[in-house]
């Protein structure tokens, strides 16, 4: 008879030493569907012989059969992560030897015994092997849904699981449709056909508010779990972020600088999340006004103090603006460090021909001739950093008043459309 | 202006009951030039309260449910024309406050502004003058910027900017203060005033912003 049962692969798994574990099926090293391996892991022995038992048990009148497809049935599948041993080709093969074993052994009783002739263990047989190709795929389908989080199907996903699914059918149909014919005559079971069909037609119309609601109930399930999900991962960045900034917030209460240091970083952090810009390539912007944004957050957490920043137009960033940004970045730090302001502001324009970012403080300014030698922050970090790149510096600076740093980058013409390219079509 | 004799009556539209109470306390406490005389928690109520109490100047949220201070804007507007409104937002999202701007607030600025400034803002756009804030500044600059894909040219008049007008813009988005750009462009204070005005009047009518890239887009062609 037919098929034996048989799982699969093998292995001996570590004994569980103490609390046996409910039955699992194996996911992996199976042969059918890892009933034998999953019993074997249970009780703590090798596969082989509770496949051998298997076997034996399937000669009797295909019992073992019968045991197998109801513990396939019952007993749910593993986790999809726990940790599988691999299967020896030799235990797989030993496996399969054993569910031939065991059909042929089935077979054999059947003759002997008499009531159940070949001709209709034949189709019942075929049959069996059909319903066995169904039911792992569908093992297989909800393996796949494990994998993949909320999507489903019946059918899981692709062509070879529908063709293994629709192949499977197939055989079922065969199989039975054979038996019926050999035991009926073809007239009857015409008449049987219609009368099957028939009566699932009505039962389906019959159900159909109920499919219906189960679908709907189905849809709403799934709506609710995105939404709870959504509503997980929100508490989650609230909490990393947000309420540790308050908590910190609290505790320091005392020093107003720090206050606003975190409560700005923490602004810009928020609102770098709601509005999704630029910034999970916090480590390496690759637009003009992002890498601003990130020089002005830098600045804004480092000196305890406001960059107020706006970018008009945009583009990508290549080497001579990454220098502007880092010369405009150096700018900043000068105002931030030496004239004494809570407020810094800084204006970037993407032109056709070049980009233009200033810098700009109401602070105490300075007399340019009378800056110390030893100072190097406008000479090299921002005027030589702007020469070497073809770029050009303005500063404006009055005592008492304030400075702006203007700083010019021409554009390679090559460049990526920038935000105001003059001509209309490309 | 206006200050000596009477303060200006203000009123707060905004969903946060905590930053009404703060705006309300810096505002009482730090000057007699304006006066609070009611908030309203919700488009609902704001314009009821509104309609009651007459106030000169709004101090609108712009993001509020129900349809946020656009919304509070067009209840209002209509029945009463010579209320003067002030955006307030933590937005920024350029769209949003164009759209707070079209319905025809006089202003914008951001939460984060000092209390000083705010009051100097509500004063100012109570006189009648338009109040840009460097990020606005910007905003504008972008909605009129001559890029593919932004709205055809219909009227010259009102879709262009001068260049005077755009110089204006630049300086405003660099955080000049009026008197700073008078005297960087050469010009007077009450010329500037006009500048921002005229650019105030253009952002409300013209529909070139309509098809420029705004925010999500607003990025590389």
């Amino acid at each position: 008879m037919d098929s034996a049962p048989q799982p699969a692969a093998t292995k001996p798994t570590p004994k569980p030493a103490h609390a046996p574990e409910p039955v699992r099926r194996r996911r992996g090293n199976r042969v059918v569907a890892g009933v034998a391996g999953g019993v074997a892991d249970h009780l703590g022995v090798e596969v082989f012989w509770v496949r051998a038992v298997f076997a034996a048990l399937t000669a009797l009148n295909g019992i073992g059969i019968v045991a197998y497809g109801l513990l396939w049935l019952f007993v749910p599948q593993r986790a999809a992560d726990t940790p599988e041993p691999t299967a020896k080709p030799q235990e797989r093969q030993q496996a399969l030897g054993l569910v031939a074993l065991g059909i042929g052994a089935a077979v054999v009783s059947g003759l002997l015994t008499g009531p159940v002739s070949g001709w209709i263990v034949g189709p019942l047989a075929v049959a069996l092997v059909g319903a066995a190709v169904v039911w792992r795929e569908a093992d297989e389908a909800q393996r796949r849904r494990w994998r993949d989080g909320a999507k489903s199907g019946l059918v899981g996903t692709g062509r070879a699981g529908v063709v293994r699914v629709l192949s499977g059918v197939a055989l079922v149909a065969i199989g039975i449709g054979v038996l019926l014919i050999s035991s009926y005559g073809i007239d009857q079971l015409r008449f049987a056909l219609l009368a099957v069909v028939a009566t699932l037609g009505g039962a389906a119309v019959l159900t159909v508010p109920l499919w219906i609601k189960l679908i709907n109930d189905l849809g709403e399930e799934r709506r609710v779990r995105i939404r709870t999900e959504e509503r997980a991962e929100i508490a989650a960045h609230l909490h990393d972020s947000v309420l540790q900034t308050l908590a910190l917030i609290q505790k320091q209460s005392e020093h107003p600088r720090e206050v606003k240091r975190l409560a700005r970083g923490q602004e810009r952090q928020l609102r770098d999340w709601l509005y999704g810009r630029s910034v999970d390539e916090s480590d390496r912007p690759t637009t003009l006004s992002a890498a601003v944004a990130k020089a002005s957050g830098e600045v804004e957490d480092q000196f305890a103090l406001a960059v107020q920043q706006v970018v008009v137009g945009d583009c990508d960033l290549d080497h001579n603006l990454l220098a502007l940004v880092q010369a405009a970045r150096e700018a900043m730090v000068n105002a931030a460090k030496h004239a004494g302001v809570a407020e810094i502001s800084v204006y970037g324009e993407v032109e056709p021909e070049r980009v233009a970012v200033f810098v700009r403080d109401r602070g105490k300014g300075f007399d340019p001739e009378l800056v110390p030698e030893d100072r190097h922050g406008l000479a090299d970090s921002i005027r030589g950093r702007m020469d070497r790149h073809g770029g050009e510096v303005r500063l404006r600076t009055t005592p008492g008043e304030g400075t702006e740093v203007q700083l010019y980058m021409p554009r390679k013409t090559s460049g990526a459309a920038g935000a105001r390219s003059t001509e209309a079509g490309t | 202006m206006t200050a000596e004799k009477t303060p200006v009556r203000v009123f707060l539209v905004d969903d946060h009951a905590l930053f009404r109470a703060g705006v309300r306390a810096e505002l009482d406490s730090i000057t007699d030039e304006v006066d609070v005389v009611g908030e309203a928690g919700s488009v609902g109520e704001a314009v009821v309260g509104i309609n009651h109490v007459k106030p000169d100047v709004v101090l609108l949220d712009v993001h509020m449910p129900e349809g946020g201070g656009a919304e509070v804007l067009r209840q209002v507007r209509t029945t009463l024309p010579d209320v003067v409104f002030l955006a307030l937002s933590v937005s920024d999202a350029a769209e949003d406050v164009i759209a707070v701007i079209r319905a025809g607030a006089r202003g914008y600025v951001t939460k984060t502004i000092s209390s000083q400034e705010l009051v100097r803002a509500v004063v100012r756009v109570s006189d009648g003058d338009a109040v840009f804030s460097p990020r606005l500044a910007g905003f504008v600059l972008d909605a009129f910027a001559d890029r593919p894909g932004a709205a055809p040219i219909s009227d010259p008049e009102l879709d262009l900017l001068t260049p005077r007008e755009r110089d204006v813009l630049r300086l405003l988005a660099r955080g000049y203060a009026y008197k700073e750009i008078a005297s960087e462009l050469f010009i007077s204070v009450k010329t500037v005033e006009t500048h921002v005005s005229s650019v105030l009047r253009k952002t409300q009518l013209s529909n070139r912003y309509e098809l420029s890239r705004w925010a999500s887009d607003r990025r590389l062609v």
